[in-house]
């Protein structure tokens, strides 16, 4: 099969061409050619496996696992270019396994000219139209996720206040020593107003009104399906549109959207005919010292990828993120973490952030900062079908509120409080109820988990310039793996040098033999922004999450080097 | 021809163009990115009225939160000595991106807050992770970074900012 992507000779070309583009392509200053400017980054992440049979550790054949990227961004006046090396010298585990070899997986030119509202984009981009619920192409690198566009985009600004993106492209898939793009073609429109920005005499207003609307199309060649007794044609373009509004008005604000899609049978909805829709609404207040934030979300069968066969994390055109606060404490983020569920739910939220003044009875001399949140989400409120519309349609569903069917809820609390002018203390109390049948975090139990956590968190600076940081967690459930501890004590010599042990102790686990200490230890230096760390231990099986997307990382145990920088 | 080898050549080709090519130090890429009010800013005048301390954070970043907690007790002091200006560029993402406002506000932070929901600004400033910090002077020009918070590191931050304005 010929390749047509991007060859590495073909990419020195690219960039040997940026060298020679100075002369033509950017704006000429009264001080003649707008200087050359060449920005980059570096991280690498290198690990070392060795067995260990009681918590499982996976050792791969190579021993030894490297991921390494590097970007290079040159820009001169408008003009910009950029190309990204990645390497996969052996998949670090818990990546994507079928990423391999050494290459370009990133390049793109790209003409901005902000004054006169122009903007264009060749080979990959990244980008987002509103919340994403219908069009967001990102990077999470530290989950081997990235759906970069690779194709043309258009970014126009005709009048202050409006913008209009048009895009056209596929999407990346996968990475063997190259890029590897998947076979859909996605085209999409966007446009966006800010009222306010039209007329100078509007601009002044206290009230500021944002609208947008969105339509992409994913074009896939297609063959028909059998379902029951009849033989069904599959659409090959399947469009979505989405409306959005924004209003504001001083500390208050409030959003709605609303997405649709025609049907597009699947692999997520088990190739069901039917339209897909989302309503995602939010309503905030804000004023110093106090904020406010409720939203509600109900998605129904809006999975939308650029090859309807794929799942998981291959290929995703939109991004529906998860209703849950995104946790940090090691506990309460890496054993019951909630991801959405694609195929449907119904879902709320709350938080209210608070500061108690200084000085006053309850906030002490320093006050005391207080942070309560509460996620609820639910199956969608449905009538299963029978029958050849069962089978073709599958439901029908009859609100847009919550089903019989609990997902998850979250609520949590913390208190933050500066207890003399050397320590700081911070409270946070979790109370989790998760259903493992609808977010499969944990292959050792299935059904409702109910567990509480508890973290305490001291911070003492020890001298000048030096801090003791500890952190000791606890988790309390009577189902799956049982009762969990963390302590973690972490030494910092500002602004270069940090150290920093970490216990997980699964002290409640109904298995005696699956006690286990998963110790692991780190010490780190940084120079502004060169960052190296080295670290050994072991890493429990877990869910890694970051925004809302969460990856299943086995059990490993071995040596682990980290090296970012940025020039 | 083996992919090790073929990788070399775009290597080295980017090699050359680093050392044939006198680029100049960074600039503030410019990004059009959103503020609390909704209004859009261009990312590349951020420095116009004078240097600016630009730092990226998010809000489930400890380390980033406690930053610019240590920043805002010191923000009134360094403004008389120095006259900078620091504005917090938020990489939440669409999930937690609408907690930023009712958490600088609860916090009571001074600075100008942007939100970068898709990573489009960092990504042009060649930021891996958060928190990140940089320094740049009146012309736009990056003068120092920072990639990580550790308490205390703001007397290194005062120290930059002084040396930048000669106070």
């Amino acid at each position: 099969m010929r390749r047509v992507f991007l060859r590495p000779t073909a990419c020195a070309a690219f960039l040997a061409g940026l060298c020679a583009a100075p002369c033509g392509l950017q704006a000429q200053t009264e001080d003649g050619p707008a200087p050359l400017s060449i920005s980059g980054n570096a991280a690498l992440l290198w690990q070392s496996y060795s067995e260990d049979d009681r918590i499982g550790a996976v050792v791969p054949p190579s021993k030894t696992g490297l991921n390494a990227f590097g970007n290079v961004i040159a820009t001169q006046g408008h003009f910009s270019a950029g190309v990204r090396f990645e390497s996969y010298l052996g998949a670090v585990v818990g990546f994507p396994g079928r990423f391999r070899g050494t290459g370009i997986g990133y390049r793109f030119a790209r003409w901005a000219d902000p004054e006169r509202g122009v903007d264009v984009t060749l080979g990959n981009f990244y980008e987002q139209f509103g919340s994403g619920i219908l069009l967001r192409s990102y990077e999470e690198r530290a989950l081997g996720i990235d759906n970069a566009f690779d194709g043309i985009r258009l970014v126009l600004n005709p009048v202050p206040g409006v913008q209009l993106k048009a895009l056209t492209g596929v999407q990346r898939l996968d990475f063997d020593g190259r890029l590897i793009n998947g076979e859909g073609i996605v085209r999409a429109l966007d446009g966006t107003v800010e009222l306010n920005a039209l007329r100078p005499a509007w601009d002044a207003a206290e009230t500021r009104i944002t609208l947008g609307a969105s339509f992409v199309s994913r074009y896939q060649a297609a063959t028909s399906i059998v379902k029951d007794t009849l033989v069904l044609a599959v659409p090959e373009n399947v469009g979505a549109w989405s409306y959005r509004l924004d209003v504001q008005r001083g500390g208050i604000t409030a959003g709605l959207e609303y997405a649709t899609k025609i049907n597009d049978p699947n692999a997520d909805n088990g190739y069901l005919y039917r339209r897909g829709e989302a309503l995602l609404a939010n309503f905030g207040y804000t004023r110093r010292g106090l904020g406010v934030l409720v939203s509600a979300k109900t998605v129904d069968n809006m999975s939308f990828r650029s090859d309807r066969d794929l799942r998981l994390f291959d290929l995703p055109v939109n991004y529906i993120p998860a209703i849950t606060k995104q946790h940090t404490y090691n506990l309460a983020a890496t054993l019951y973490p909630y991801a959405t569920v694609l195929f449907g739910e119904s879902s709320a939220s709350a938080e209210v952030f608070y500061q108690l003044p200084k000085g006053s009875r309850l906030g002490g001399p320093f006050g005391t900062k207080v942070t309560v949140n509460y996620a609820a989400a639910n199956g969608l409120d449905t009538l299963n079908l029978t029958g050849v519309e069962g089978a073709v349609t599958g439901y029908e569903r009859l609100s847009w509120g919550f089903g019989p069917e609990k997902y998850v809820r979250d609520l949590n609390v913390q208190l933050e409080r500066r207890l003399s002018d050397r320590l700081r203390a911070k409270y946070t109390y979790f109370n989790l109820e998760f259903n493992t049948l609808a977010t499969p975090v944990t292959t050792s139990f299935k059904g409702m988990v109910y567990a509480d956590i508890h973290v305490v968190e001291l911070q003492l600076a020890t001298r000048e310039d030096e801090t003791l940081r500890m952190e000791v967690q606890q988790l309390s459930t009577a189902q799956d793996k049982g009762d969990w501890a963390t302590v973690l004590a972490e030494y910092t010599w500002s602004p270069h040098l940090f150290l920093s042990v970490l216990d997980q102790y699964n002290y409640g686990n109904a298995d005696p033999e699956a006690r286990v200490h998963y110790l692991f230890g780190a010490v780190g230096y940084v120079d502004g922004p060169h960052r190296l760390s080295l670290g050994y231990g072991k890493r429990r099986e877990g869910i890694f999450c970051i925004g809302g997307v969460c990856r299943a990382v086995p059990a490993s145990n071995g040596f682990e080097v980290n090296f970012t920088t940025s020039f | 021809m083996m992919p090790a080898l073929s990788f070399l050549r775009p290597a080295v080709a980017a090699a050359f163009l680093l050392l044939a090519v006198h680029g100049t130090a960074q600039k503030l890429p410019s990004v059009s990115l959103k503020d609390l009010d909704g209004k859009s800013v261009d990312t590349g005048k951020l420095a116009a009225n004078g240097p600016v301390l630009v730092a990226f954070w998010a809000t489930w970043c400890g380390p980033c939160k406690q930053e610019l907690n240590a920043y805002h007790e010191l923000y009134e002091k360094w403004q008389r000595e120095t006259g900078i200006r620091i504005v917090a560029v938020s990489i939440d993402d669409t999930r937690s991106m609408r907690r930023v406002a009712p958490y600088v506000n609860s916090v009571m932070w001074d600075f100008q807050v942007l939100l970068d929901p898709n990573k489009d600004f960092a990504r042009a400033l060649q930021v891996n992770n958060v928190p990140h910090t940089f320094l740049i002077d009146k012309t736009g020009k990056i003068v120092w970074q920072h990639n990580n918070y550790a308490p205390g590191d703001e007397k290194e931050v005062r120290a930059q900012l002084r040396k930048l304005t000669g106070k």
